[in-house]
């Protein structure tokens, strides 16, 4: 079992649920995040004090998956949220332990299926 | 009595006092998340501490007969023994006395409200509430009597001050400042990123200032008249003139207007306006607001950076320098065409009128300084100023109030 997060462009979560939907994806956990990459962030001026932190808005997805599902839900990401432009984001890829249905007390890979 | 005078003097002091929960929004959107309810409270506690001051004694000390020299009012109206449901003999002969003390007492209250800028984010709850009471009684009730009072000084010399340029704005602006130097700079100042919080509250904030103060000018001729008309209009374009010249000054010099700028920028062309507004003409109105726009763009984006001071919220630089500004004016552009009790200023060849309303100012903002300098000192030294270090790091919401504006979880 892998744990995914994947660190997107907000303007990308809904073609990137749908296309994770379509590879048969659909447990998922969504944040708004900050976070600077090397792509700088914008600066804001207030009252002509420039006030930047440097940091921009991403939506982070986190997702629990069996070893079969870990290349296409990847895939899915990538395709999905891929401009080509600088920021795209990051995916990584965690060993995941185990796994726990709270409904049915399920535990390991039956508990993401 | 006049009903309809009455009338819109009442409707003008529910909009004077839309004015300061206006102030909470403009400052609260623009202080940090964990101080809004701070500033919100301390706006609210302003209006009903100064509210029981203003009736108990503060209007007695400002407006009751001058007890000689012209320096202050006496007790003879105090707990508003005298002021009741006919006219006064001194003031607004066509509306209650009852009338005119209420919309007064809307200035009091403002007044105060608008320093809460300028030491946002670190002051102490109980600081405030000791400080405001004697802040009021004595700095605003004075320099109130001093021109609008019968026999009070500055206006026995011609001074012209149509709706509080420097009663409210300039004196309030100064000792703004004072404190600001006084208390100290917030934590981080200058170091980390101090971005106001929610910028539709304040465009909320500064909308209501923009509606209140037609209440707050147009009331100030205390009749439902021209001169009235006059001082609407001139104020509406005065800001419109000023929110403008602040955004292309914005657009000009950080590349894009902003609504904090326009925001910004109309509320220092209200304030530039209010001592000139029945005075001057509409069309005198666009200059002043112009200038008002420019001029406190500079105080707030270049000057203040340059000696750095945190004046917060830009109290001195918007109704301090505005107020100035506005008072100066008032001394350039007035017409006796347009009010008859008004002066003519330097453009219709009276020089002795911009000298007088100069005295005025210099006057005002010396005692000002003086008596808020000594008020600070006292309060700091009975309860402290600021907040201890913690509390200002974990934000004056939870720690003067135990309350958050905002929560994380439902």
């Amino acid at each position: 079992m892998k744990y995914i997060i994947a660190i997107i462009k907000p303007h990308k979560l809904e073609e990137v649920k749908k296309t994770l939907e379509g590879a048969d994806v659909n447990l998922m956990t969504v944040s708004n995040v900050v976070g600077q990459g090397r792509q700088k962030g914008r600066t804001e001026i207030y009252r002509g004090a420039k006030e930047s932190s440097g940091l921009l808005k991403k939506v982070k997805l986190e997702i629990g998956v069996n070893e079969e599902f870990v290349e296409r839900t990847i895939e899915a990401i990538t395709k999905a949220a891929y401009t080509g432009e600088i920021g795209d984001g990051k995916i990584f890829v965690l060993d995941l332990q185990d796994v726990v249905r709270i409904g049915t007390g399920e535990r390991g890979g039956e508990a993401i299926n | 009595m006049n009903s309809g005078d009455t009338a819109w003097v009442f409707v003008s002091v529910a909009l004077v006092f839309i004015m300061t929960p206006g102030v909470a929004f403009f400052y609260g959107g623009m202080a940090r998340r964990k101080n809004i309810l701070s500033i919100l409270t301390q706006c609210f506690a302003i209006i009903c501490l100064v509210s029981l001051q203003w009736v108990l004694f503060g209007y007695s000390l400002s407006f009751s007969p001058d007890t000689g020299y012209g320096i202050i009012g006496g007790l003879d109206w105090i707990g508003l023994k005298n002021v009741g449901q006919q006219p006064s003999a001194d003031y607004a002969s066509t509306i209650p006395h009852l009338a005119f003390m209420i919309f007064q007492g809307m200035f009091a209250i403002i007044t105060p409200a608008l320093m809460v800028g300028a030491f946002a984010e670190r002051i102490k709850f109980s600081a405030l509430v000791i400080f405001t009471l004697l802040w009021t009684t004595f700095v605003y009730d004075p320099i109130a009597h001093w021109v609008w009072g019968t026999g009070g000084w500055l206006g026995n010399i011609g001074a012209l001050d149509f709706a509080g340029g420097i009663v409210v704005h300039v004196s309030s602006g100064v000792s703004a400042l004072l404190i600001a130097v006084l208390i100290g700079k917030r934590i981080g100042y200058k170091k980390e990123p101090f971005a106001p919080h929610n910028l539709p509250i304040t465009f909320l904030g500064g909308a209501l200032l923009w509606i209140g103060w037609f209440g707050f000018n147009a009331g100030s001729a205390l009749e439902a008249g021209g001169l009235a008309a006059n001082a609407f209009v001139t104020t509406n374009t005065a800001a419109a003139a000023a929110g403008m010249a602040w955004a292309f000054m914005e657009w000009q010099q950080d590349g894009a207007p902003t609504v904090l700028g326009i925001v910004t920028g109309v509320v220092a062309g209200l304030v530039a306006i209010t001592p000139a507004c029945g005075f001057v003409s509409t069309l005198s109105a666009i200059p002043i607001g112009l200038v008002a726009g420019i001029l406190c763009y500079f105080a707030v984006a270049k000057i203040k950076p340059a000696l750095g001071y945190d004046d917060s919220l830009d109290v001195f630089g918007v109704h301090g320098i505005g107020g100035i500004w506005g008072t100066l004016a008032t001394g350039i552009f007035a017409a006796t065409a347009i009010n008859s009790g008004g002066a003519d200023g330097l453009l219709l060849g009276n020089a002795k009128l911009l000298l007088i309303q100069i005295i005025y100012l210099v006057v005002c903002i010396a005692y000002a300084l003086a008596v808020t300098w000594i008020l600070y000192k006292i309060v700091d030294a009975l309860v402290g100023m600021r907040v201890d270090k913690e509390s200002e790091l974990i934000g004056l919401d939870l720690t003067q109030h135990n309350e958050s504006a905002y929560t994380v979880l439902e």
